[in-house]
């Protein structure tokens, strides 16, 4: 989130799309409900189904899965067309004047550069013109044709309130009443809130979903206000923290790279992150990523990270793909590429798509360990439970460990809230029999690894033996060593460049924000955007001050929001060009004339003046950007692409199957359904329940006792037209798999026409396994495609092609 | 403003202030010192209390749990009972059908409480001794990453990398948990590393 839950209450449009929070997020969703009551807020839900969030909703209109980005690109369309821009933000604080070269163009749905064999753009041409000075040329007066306002103009005229309901299959009155909702918000002093989450996200195309409304939100200027933002709602209580601190392929903590095989020497890995500013007095707080870089080496590998030895850089794994991601690992499993595999508090075997073919993963496998508070269907996919889990066991040769850990009750330490919130917790049970904490199996692995090469010596064991472990008790590091590991502290004396007789920290101390971050090797920091979470005054995480001055929603003493404790980002942006609050009434910070101050951390020097430095500080160009140049591989600007499944064609390019440059691995091309496949004619989509989180709660016998068993949805329509039975027992297929669930009848979903065809959506909810309290079911992933977003990899489990019958009652045991 | 003052000195004082003020206002005076005497205590306040956050999703609410027992002062400690914080600034005391039956996950009968193994071909788990399960594991990581480990890409260029083992993290383990993954993870040089943020 840019903002957070308690800020919602400060808005006067929700937009719900993509997610449905009143289910999934009941307790966050109550900041809606607040700010309807108290504010007269409006609520607007666009989806598939007439969801729990479209009950309370004040309009609500149906969506194709899959099709949000023409939705979107149509609201756009409407707020220019229609003068619903609010221009002193565009005009200063986006790129909409900077001029891109004249190669860049589009055409069939595909933008300049597409090669097809190698299902790749060449993004060249994705660039801005630069000056002489070396600063991207612009034109504040939109006139020319090439500045992105006006390439963004002609990108968008195709999606007309009829291309939307032709693609969509949204009524183009209720589009436009949409429209004109949110054009209202166009005003500084009306603000609107996104709210999504995996109806977003897990698509081929989820990443240019959410650019789409990035996009809206800036050209209503409704980014770094109260009531503002994009609000990814998120799933797991720390999903966000595991993503801080880098636990994927190719990251490292605070969203730095691991380096590819391109970067063979640091010089190399820096020369390509120098983020030199594009336009002038730009801050560009990318810049500093060296300091970040030498402090994360420092934290891992302490003394034997020199100046001299580029701090360890060859101790770090240089990639030669883009990512070894999971679904990447799950298609080498099935080469017998893969010996170990290891899933901590994780059930793979219901979470990733074509079971099938995660069964076939695992069984090739030496050896699965497996470390949960809860014995998972993933620990027992080599058992046999019928229908539910039909497998040769005896031909599976991989070995299982499976290790009880601890879970939340007995645990300490901080989670990240959706909202950046890091808030510590603390143990109040004793684990169950020999359940052990997660940091108590991972030390005790780690240090018999390491034990093993010192012993036996072996294959490159450097980067182990030096790996830093200084923990009191090597065996069982505690959560506060952690912690402040992480935040970083001094290695000798840090220094104020400004004055450099001023000491800012002492070594040993710990630092008090990343500012004090250096790329001399005389700072360690294990994840720099933490750092000022365990300061020298202590955990700032545990505390739990909660009064909120004027009531902005802020709570700047509760916990710490990283970073540097900012609950909105882009504050700085909440006021006009210079520093007064566009809305007085929602102030955040404001110019004093020396300094900002206000309710929040200004999300910018504090003596940075606001004619200027703009606001969007971690942009070399100052400021945000409607057209993202070749940051993403699917195009600076979303466009229209269907999922790789599909009831239709791409209306704008009939060839195109799915997102152009999407990873597809053969094996899994293979599995999909042909674009109209008569045999696989209904529009699938997997969806959450109130009573149930993922499959963990199928394990307690409350949730189970409130909602037992495996359903799927449909409208009446299509039960007529199936002959099947209100409640009745179904046969759900894809290409991939089936599945047997009972039948949910209902209104909440209707079908629709999209180019010119019915369409009819099955719904699939997510929550059923063959292990704990709940009864044997399955879960939607037995059906859906294996293939993910074309930037991170998510898989699309928000729209594929299925068939549904009647099918016999299950024999009563 | 709630800090210091606990959940369960609340309810002590609250207990007794109703009692005094009820009994003092019915003219009973004299009575109350007896009173008082035989008035059982809240269930709850002999319990230990424990501030912690709701595990599932990521609204994050604040939860009190109360636990016979003390963790901190090196007791076994059981849990009996978890509510809503309502010093809380985002949930206020408030949970969903999810948060609310807490209690029962912890207690869940198909919790993990012996390391278990599944051998080639075997049709059950057996139980083994932790000692055993990590020596195992981490013979079969050296074996794994001594084999397998590449050092050099073709062109001779270092690259450092172990892609036959990977490791898929959780999302709801503590960023300390994190971390110290993070940290074992990354110096064995495995790539094939993930987290549930993926899905
Ligand atoms: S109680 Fe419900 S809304 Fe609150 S964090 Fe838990 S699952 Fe989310």
């Amino acid at each position: 989130m840019t903002n957070s839950w308690t800020d919602i209450k400060n808005t006067d449009l929700v937009v719900v799309m993509g997610g449905n929070a009143a289910e999934a997020h009941p307790c966050g969703f109550k900041w809606v409900t607040e700010a309807k009551a108290k504010r007269g807020a409006k609520l607007i839900v666009v989806d598939p189904r007439y969801t729990r969030t479209a009950s309370v909703s004040d309009f609500y209109a149906p969506i194709r899965p899959g099709s949000d980005i023409a939705f979107l690109m149509g609201v756009i369309r409407w707020c220019m067309e229609n003068d619903k821009v609010q221009w002193e933000y565009v005009l200063n604080y986006t790129n909409a004047a900077f001029l891109v070269k004249d190669e860049f163009g589009w055409s069939d749905g595909l933008f300049t550069g597409y090669d097809e064999e190698k299902r790749d753009y060449d993004k060249a041409s994705w660039d801005y013109k630069i000056g002489e000075d070396g600063y991207v040329l612009t034109d504040p007066t939109l006139q020319d044709p090439r500045c992105v306002w006006n390439l963004l103009r002609d990108h968008v005229d195709v999606y007309t309130p009829e291309m939307v309901e032709r693609v969509c299959g949204t009524p183009q009155d209720k589009f436009l009443t949409i429209c004109q909702m949110i054009g209202e918000c166009s005003t500084p002093t009306k603000t609107m809130t996104s709210m999504y989450a995996l109806g977003w996200t897990q698509h081929s195309k989820g990443a240019q979903n959410i650019r789409g409304m990035a996009m809206l939100q800036l050209i209503l200027g409704n980014i770094g206000v109260r009531g503002g933002g994009m609000n990814a709602l998120r799933g797991h209580s720390n999903i966000q923290g595991l993503t801080d601190i880098g636990l994927m392929s190719n990251l490292i903590p605070g969203y730095l790279n691991i380096p590819t095989e391109k970067e063979a020497d640091w010089q190399t890995y820096l020369s390509t992150r120098s983020f030199k500013p594009l336009r002038p007095n730009q801050m560009s707080y990318w810049q500093n990523y060296p300091k970040f870089m030498v402090s994360f080496m420092k934290a891992m590998w302490g003394d034997t990270a020199t100046a001299e030895n580029d701090w360890a850089y060859h101790y770090l794994p240089k990639l030669d793909v883009p990512a070894y991601d999971a679904m990447r690992m799950f298609e080498l499993m099935t080469h017998g590429k893969v010996n170990l595999y290891f899933c901590q508090g994780f059930n793979p075997l219901l979470s990733f798509p074509n079971r099938g073919k995660m069964t076939e993963a695992f069984s090739k496998l030496k050896m699965l360990v497996i470390m949960d508070p809860l014995t998972t269907e993933t620990s027992h996919f080599w058992q046999n439970h019928g229908i539910y889990n039909d497998v040769d066991t005896a031909a599976i040769q991989t070995e299982v460990l499976e290790l009880p850990t601890t879970c939340f009750a007995e645990d300490e330490g901080a989670l990240v809230n959706s909202g950046r919130w890091l808030q510590w917790h603390w143990a109040g049970a004793t684990p169950p029999g020999q359940a052990k904490h997660d940091t108590w199996i991972m030390a005790q692995i780690w240090t018999r690894v390491r034990k093993l090469y010192q012993d036996e010596g072996g294959v490159f064991p450097d980067p182990i033996l030096n790996l830093t472990w200084d923990y009191a008790d090597p065996g069982n590091p505690m959560p506060d060593e952690l912690a402040k590991e992480m935040n970083g502290k001094a290695l000798a004396t840090v220094y104020d460049p400004a004055d450099p007789t001023k000491v800012l920290a002492e070594a040993g101390q710990q630092l008090a924000g990343f500012a004090q971050y250096r790329d001399d090797g005389s700072t360690m920091g294990g994840c720099w955007i933490y750092a000022g979470s365990w300061t020298e005054k202590g955990n700032m995480m545990a505390r739990r001050d909660n009064s909120d001055p004027d009531e902005t929603g802020a709570y700047l003493n509760w916990a710490f929001a990283w970073p540097a404790n900012r609950r909105i980002l882009y504050n700085r942006a909440s006021c006009d060009v210079q520093g007064k609050p566009w809305d007085p009434s929602r102030k955040l910070i404001e110019w004093t004339g020396e300094k900002w101050e206000g309710y929040d951390v200004p999300d910018i020097a504090p003596t940075a003046k606001p004619t200027e430095v703009g606001p969007f500080i971690m942009n070399p160009e100052g400021v945000s950007r409607l057209f993202s140049r070749g940051m993403m591989r699917d195009g600076p600007f979303p466009t229209h692409m269907e999922p790789f499944e599909a009831p239709i064609a791409n209306v704008f390019n009939p060839r195109m199957r799915g997102n152009p440059v999407a990873r597809v691995f053969e094996s899994d091309a293979e599995t999909f359904a042909a674009v109209g496949d008569p045999d696989f004619p209904f529009v699938a989509t997997s969806y959450r329940l109130t009573e149930h989180f993922h499959y963990w709660t199928k394990h307690n016998p409350v949730n189970a006792a409130l909602q037992p068993e495996f359903f799927v949805e449909i409208s009446e329509e299509l039960a007529a037209e199936r002959g099947i039975e209100r409640g009745g027992r179904v046969r759900v297929w894809s290409k991939r798999g089936q599945v047997w669930a009972k039948a949910v009848v209902t209104k909440r979903i209707r079908p629709m026409t999209c180019d010119g065809k019915i369409v009819h959506v099955v719904g699939i909810p997510l929550h059923w396994g063959f292990m704990g309290a709940a009864r044997n079911g399955f879960g939607p992933n037995s059906l859906s495609p294996a293939v993910g977003d074309a930037n991170v990899e998510t898989p699309e489990f928000k729209a594929f092609m299925v068939n549904i019958e009647p099918a016999a009652e299950e024999p009563v045991a | 403003m709630n800090i210091d003052l606990s959940r369960r000195g609340f309810l002590r004082l609250a207990g007794a202030g109703v009692a005094a003020t009820s009994l003092g206002a019915m003219g009973f005076g004299g009575a109350e010192a007896a009173e008082q005497a035989h008035v059982r205590a809240f269930k709850l306040a002999t319990t230990t209390e424990t501030r912690n956050t709701c595990p599932y999703c990521s609204v994050a609410c604040g939860i009190i749990m109360y636990s016979k027992g003390d963790v901190k002062a090196g007791e076994t400690a059981e849990l009996i009972h978890i509510e809503g914080d309502a010093d809380h600034p985002t949930n206020r005391g408030t949970l969903c059908p999810k948060g609310a039956a807490l209690k029962d996950f912890v207690h869940a009968p198909t919790r993990l409480t012996t390391p278990r193994y599944r051998a080639a071909g075997a049709s059950e788990f057996q139980e083994i001794t932790w000692e055993e399960a990590l020596d195992k594991i981490a013979r079969a990581l050296k074996d794994d990453r001594d084999a397998n480990f590449i050092q050099a890409n073709e062109a001779g260029v270092p690259v450092n990398r172990w892609t036959t083992t990977g490791f898929l993290a959780a999302s709801a383990t503590t960023n300390e948990t994190a971390w110290l993954t993070y940290k074992t993870v990354r110096s064995m040089g495995i790539v094939g590393f993930d987290n549930q943020a993926r899905v």
